[in-house]
């Protein structure tokens, strides 16, 4: 399937999806006491970075596991459409890689828990990165 | 124990990710497109979480500490500096590249597409740069 092609609006699945995600973040903060941002939870899963790393390495295992658990319960694995442009791809992770531990956190650290905080510099990040992220498809959509 | 719940957070989060379309990037690209095949979900997505995580935290607060680990350890800056800004818009570019932040990215591996083989060792290098150069100017100021 190409990739600009029209995704079914699925609300309610989505927001179920998204109160699982809330789910966790809270879990996270009552077992640990720590935010459930993604990119926070990535570089503090390194051994040795951090002395609590062990249960970010954990969490990250449990994100690569969820696919696989679908797969063996649903019997058909996720939908799923990858951009194939490799060196675009990997301009793409570098920059999120950059940007996401440069600001301080991402879609779920500031996007979920930041604005759950209201965190005024959670609520900054949110918006500049969505308006980044719009004009950045914009751009590669609908002028080049 | 705090292995196994480290484990089960991260795998409710993946669940999310996937009943939510968010670990898919053409319905992520789609939902950035506004002026074409615009795709609303992902506010759901946000609204869900954000207000679950809302309600949760402060039910979660009123304790004197964590279950697991003995503090709670949130962020409390509220200053808007240039890292922030530059780091976030950044980060918005590259999502709208490829279409995968940092979470869908971790539950996209396993299906091994040639897009995510190169996406997560470049998002890793990224991160391990960054880290590096925040060290470097902390040592330098």
């Amino acid at each position: 399937m190409p990739l600009d092609t029209i995704t079914p609006f699925t609300p309610f699945a989505s927001a179920l999806g998204g109160v699982l995600i809330g789910l966790s973040a809270v879990m996270v903060m009552a077992l640990f006491g720590r935010i459930a941002g993604i990119s926070g939870i990535t570089t503090g899963a390194f051994p040795m970075r951090l002395d609590d790393w062990d249960w970010r390495l954990a969490f990250v295992l449990g994100l690569i596991a969820a696919p696989l658990v679908v797969l063996l319960v649903a019997g058909t694995p996720v939908l799923q459409t990858v951009p194939g442009n490799l060196p675009a791809m990997a301009v793409a992770g570098l920059l999120v890689g950059l940007g996401t531990v440069t600001g301080s956190g991402c879609t779920s650290g500031h996007g979920v828990c930041g604005l759950a905080r209201l965190s005024p510099r959670s609520l900054v990040a949110v918006l500049t990165f969505m308006a980044f992220g719009f004009a950045t498809v914009f751009l590669l959509r609908h002028v080049f | 124990m705090r292995i196994l719940l480290g484990f089960a957070s991260g795998l409710i989060f993946g669940l999310g990710l996937l009943l939510a379309g968010m670990s898919d990037p053409a319905k992520v690209l789609n939902f950035l497109d506004l002026f074409g095949t615009f795709d609303p979900s992902l506010a759901f997505v946000m609204g869900g979480a954000a207000l679950t995580t809302f309600v949760g935290y402060r039910l979660v607060w009123r304790r004197e500490r964590p279950f697991v680990l003995s503090d709670f350890q949130i962020p409390g800056r509220r200053d808007i500096d240039a890292e922030l800004v530059v780091g976030a818009a950044l980060f918005g570019i590259g999502w709208g590249i490829g279409g995968f932040c940092p979470g869908p990215a971790w539950t996209a591996l396993p299906l091994m597409t040639p897009g995510i083989l190169v996406f997560l060792p470049s998002m890793l290098a990224g991160m391990a740069i960054a880290l590096w150069a925040k060290a470097f100017r902390a040592a330098r100021a």
